[in-house]
């Protein structure tokens, strides 16, 4: 049975995106004519009951951050959509983009007319190229439709929103860096001594939220809070847009109700795996995400079952690795991933990486020792305790739980009792 | 304001809210150890070093974490150990362990770590990055293989001088401290005022080091080689040697200068006084004559580099003074010369400075008056420590001697020259007696003195009132300046001084010039001019006779040949070909 819903990605492939008057047939800013009626107030509560959290990865509630940012005063306000979508196999955002943008940019002005901001950007990655101009056509439809621009609907909320694109680098998908690119500086992480929520972009007031998170709001308004969380499970409510892909038949974006077992996923919605092989494992949530082996894929698709076993949601990703890849060998593809996205700035992940890097290739060509998995285990920890922000301490989450999972194919590449350098 | 209570490792402790855990540990006598943090400047937290277990398996930096009420702190348990450890071990696999041959070598904020970890094996390969050292220019030598990227120099070449050489690029492994575009310091706009060098806390940018030049001149029998020690060394050279910060140690600088076999031991004291007797008549000059006000003072070297490149259609606001190190250098090889029968060619002349900038003035073309460079080398207050204790000196119990005369006989106007306002100070003590012809009754313009960014006073000048104004570090010069350039300006006579704190606060001086250490140094600067018997230039006896006997009158025709200067608009590229100066044909035309 497939249980994939149509909640955040209803309108898929349903309307031309050029269209604005496509959208508006579809049902589309009903969410956000509802919203004002709602008000600041409700609309915040209702994100609470909806457990909504953080979509991109962080997983932190949207409505106690929505609540954060409309306490905090100023004339001038700033919403940021994150749409820098850099996390490998993660792809969901690019759909929402592409087949539903006028959702994202609803949910923008929902989330400013809550916290009375004042200006909106979309950071979208450069290598979402050919999405850029077609998102600011979507923006432009809407300005002239009278969704942006001054006193939208009445509301006497003032809003616009300009799209700014990526330069290619992984770590601006972290909120402060992001900031920073925006600022026109090199992207690198933000020494964070107030919420962003206060000071973030140019020193303001400054809401960073991922696409699918503001792209969740308006269906979520107007379907009524009653009815999305009857998907779900008690603490993991909803749903969630996954990227599923790897070795698997119907590679593809998702929406599934949390609960869903991975099994589900793989078999009932991804087709089972290519070539008729066995699945080895999987990796939830992007490179930065933990190693799954298949003995495991029974647990559900959920916040606290994943957390149970040191893997988590994540941005979605969910890459399918069948029985032909090597641990070792797929662990130097993340590795290399990381030491080139590195920003360089803090020690542990400008170093650690390095050297994690030297010793993975060493497994890999099958002349490491037995000090090596040791050292390589032990700085994987420095990195992700000591690290300045999520880039380092994540990356070595893949190492860590492949350790923990797949000790043996260590092992197998070890060739030397003692170091001899 | 709210107190927070908190325990760190078992040790209650009461501080205010908005401490960070760094200074609360400090109450209870725990010093959690740092590398990228400075006291003068703003939390980085990069280097990871200082974190402390907040909760069980959290790990959060100390210096950038404040206090909250009721939190626990570890900053001994297993976690934090092995963290903090493992982040030092990453960090000297990518460093060059040389530190034997370091010029860093005992007081490198790492080796200090490595001491107190004791690292004695570490399962990392080496990785060090073959890294061009650039020396390319006079003053400063970067050597970032050497580099830990806390960004210490960035932020004092970016905020505290406003001049922005400094920079960071790449990423990852290849993350770099560098000017933009990789450039060599020599094809910025560095002003070479060395301040990074101050702030570095491993070997990756400090001076250049002049020690061997000056070493063979002393060995040479056919030079005679002179030394001039500037005001700020006098109270700093002493930190070398384990002295207080602000300690007065000019009679033994004398005397281990003279251990080290110099000629004659002088002190730029004495020129400081002789650029009051111009630069004060100069000022003068330009209010009666309608020149371009307000005039600014022109001895700091970096200053000079700084609105050359930066400002260049504000140099007629420049005074045309040399700096006292080149006046002394000037006079060295011309009067000096002169009384005791020496070819110019003879003499070589040596000036101890706080300063790296001084090596690049000693160095431009213009400094070379008569075919023979004003001053040969030029060491700062570290290499001349480095020096004394090469020689075996035991530097704080030797016997004090007294500078040896004429340039030796100096006022405690002179002395000041070394701290913020001192210029402005010496000056008003002059001009004001100059003109009023008065006595002046209170000799301290405390209006001009302290560590603020900005200073203001006015002096009333037989019935005029003159509004002047004191600078310090060059953002704060940078302010003084976009006034002028906007019309706004309505000061008569400006000092400014690159370092923050003046020179005592120079790129030169001891490691470790803090914002505490300036301010002591200040107070032993004030300490020796309160004492001095003479303490305003124009009554300096030496000066009066040079005057005499060689220069005539201030502003006159051998000053104006000898003592005074031009500038000219900096490009991003210096030529230094005309360093061949040894070929020149001399051009005495005495």
């Amino acid at each position: 049975m497939n249980r994939t819903v149509n909640i955040i990605s209803k309108n898929f492939k349903k309307y031309n995106p050029e269209s604005i008057e496509e959208y508006l047939e579809l049902g589309g800013f009903e969410a956000l004519k509802k919203a004002i009626e709602m008000g600041p107030q409700e609309i915040i509560s209702t994100l609470k009951t909806s457990g909504l959290k953080g979509r991109g990865g962080a997983a932190f509630s949207t409505g106690r951050k929505w609540e954060y940012s409309a306490n905090v005063k100023g004339d001038k306000k700033f919403i940021i959509c994150n749409a820098d979508e850099g996390e490998p196999a993660t792809f969901k955002d690019r759909y929402l983009l592409e087949y539903d943008p006028f959702k994202v940019i609803e949910g923008m002005i929902i989330a400013a007319y809550t916290t009375g901001s004042t200006n909106g950007y979309i950071y979208i990655r450069e290598e979402y190229k050919y999405l850029h101009n077609k998102v600011r056509k979507a923006i432009e439809l809407a300005e002239k439709h009278g969704f942006l621009g001054k006193n939208i609907l009445g509301s006497g909320l003032n809003f616009n929103i300009k799209v700014v694109s990526g330069a290619g680098a992984y770590v601006c998908g972290e909120s402060t860096a992001l900031i920073e690119s925006i600022e026109g500086k090199s992207g690198r992480p933000r020494l964070k001594l107030t919420r962003t929520s206060k000071q973030g972009l140019f020193g303001l007031p400054t809401l960073v939220n991922n696409v699918e998170t503001l792209a969740a709001v308006p269906p979520i308004l107007e379907m009524g809070v009653e009815e999305y969380i009857k998907y779900g499970t008690h603490t993991s409510k909803g749903t969630k847009l996954i990227s599923l892909c790897g070795n698997v038949n119907k590679p593809g974006a998702y929406e599934v109700p949390f609960g869903i077992t991975l099994r589900e996923i793989i078999y009932d919605i991804g087709g089972g795996i290519k070539d008729g092989k066995q699945l080895k494992f999987l990796q939830l949530g992007g490179a930065s995400g933990a190693i799954i082996p298949a003995k495991l894929i029974d647990i559900k698709y959920c916040y606290e079952d994943l957390e149970e076993h040191g893997a988590s949601v994540g941005s979605g990703a969910i890459l399918v690795a069948d029985e032909t890849n090597k641990v070792t060998h797929f662990l130097k593809s993340v590795q290399d991933f990381f030491i080139h996205e590195s920003c360089g700035k803090c020690t542990p992940c400008r170093e650690g990486n390095r050297q994690l890097t030297k010793i993975i290739n060493r497994f890999v060509t099958g002349n490491a020792s037995v000090e090596d998995l040791k050292t390589v285990e032990k700085f994987a920890n420095v990195m992700k305790y000591a690290s300045f922000c999520g880039l380092g301490q994540t990356a070595p989450t893949a190492l860590l739980t492949a350790i923990k999972y797949f000790p043996v194919e260590f092992y197998q590449q070890i060739d030397r009792i003692r170091k001899t350098s | 304001m709210k107190n927070c209570t908190i325990t760190i490792d078992n040790k209650e402790v009461t501080v205010p809210e908005g401490t960070s855990i760094l200074e609360a540990a400090k109450k209870v006598s725990i010093n959690i150890p740092t590398l990228c943090n400075h006291p003068d400047q703003t939390v980085k937290a990069n280097c990871r070093i200082c974190l402390v277990e907040t909760k069980p398996g959290k790990l959060e930096t100390a210096c950038s974490t404040k206090v909250r009420d009721g939190m626990t702190i570890n900053t001994v348990s297993k976690l934090v150990r092995d963290t903090q450890r493992g982040v030092l071990e990453l960090i000297l696999a990518n460093h060059p362990q040389d530190c034997l041959k370091c010029i860093r070598n005992g007081k490198c904020e790492l080796q200090k770590l490595c001491e107190m970890f004791h690292i004695s094996k570490s399962n990392l390969e080496d990785e060090i990055d073959a890294l061009e050292k650039d020396e390319s220019n006079p003053s400063i030598v970067r050597d970032h293989s050497k580099c830990i990227k806390c960004n210490r120099c960035i932020e004092v070449c970016q905020e505290v001088q406003g001049v922005s050489i400094l920079s960071h690029a790449h990423r990852s492994t290849k993350y770099c401290i560098t000017p933009a575009f990789e450039k060599k310091l020599v094809n910025t706009l560095c002003v070479f005022c060395g301040q990074c060098t101050s702030v570095c806390p491993v070997g990756a940018l400090y001076e250049k080091d002049d020690t061997e030049k000056v070493w063979n001149a002393l060995y040479n029998d056919n030079l005679h080689v002179i030394v001039q020690i500037a005001p700020a060394v006098r109270v700093s050279i002493g930190e070398e040697f384990g002295a207080k910060p602000g300690t007065k140690v000019t009679g033994k600088v004398v005397a281990a200068l003279r251990r080290l076999g110099f000629d004659k031991v002088f002190d730029t004291d004495f020129t400081a006084d002789l650029t009051i007797m111009e630069e004060g008549h100069e000022l003068l000059d330009r209010i009666n004559r309608g020149g371009t006000l307000p005039m600014i003072t022109s001895c700091s070297p970096g200053w000079i580099n700084y609105i050359e490149g930066f400002y260049p259609q504000l140099l007629d606001h420049l005074s045309s003074c040399k700096s006292p190190q080149q006046m002394f250098g000037a006079l060295s090889k011309t009067y000096y010369a002169k009384k005791l029968d020496l070819d110019p060619s003879q003499i070589f002349t040596v000036s101890i400075m706080p300063c790296t900038a001084k090596k690049y003035e000693a160095e431009r073309k213009e400094m070379s008056s008569y075919g023979y460079r004003d001053v040969d080398a030029v060491l700062t207050t570290r290499e001349l420590a480095r020096m004394i204790k090469s020689a075996s000196i035991d530097f704080l119990n030797i016997e004090e001697e007294n500078f040896d005369e004429p340039f030796g006989i100096t006022t405690g106007a002179g002395v000041i020259f070394g701290v913020t306002g001192g210029v402005m100070e010496a000056a008003l003590r002059t001009v004001y007696e100059v003109v009023t012809e008065h006595e002046l009754e209170n000799l301290d313009f405390m209006d001009v003195r302290g560590l603020e960014g900005i200073k203001e006073a006015t002096v009333d000048l037989n019935g005029t009132p003159i509004k002047v104004a004191v600078a310090h570090g060059l953002s704060n010069a940078k302010k003084i300046l976009n006034q002028i350039n906007e019309g706004k300006s309505d000061y008569t006579f400006i000092e400014v001084m690159c370092c923050p704190g003046g020179c005592i606060g120079g790129g030169g001086q001891p490691i470790g010039s803090t914002m505490k250490v300036r301010e002591e140094r200040i107070k032993g600067i004030y300490d020796v001019d309160k004492v001095m018997p003479l303490r305003k230039s124009h009554e300096n006896p030496a000066v009066k006779e040079l005057y005499e006997e060689f220069l005539g009158q201030p502003l006159g025709k051998i000053s104006h040949k000898l003592l005074h200067t031009t500038y000219s608009p900096r490009s991003e590229k210096i030529d230094f070909d005309y360093l061949q100066w040894n070929n020149e044909i001399a051009l005495t035309e005495e």
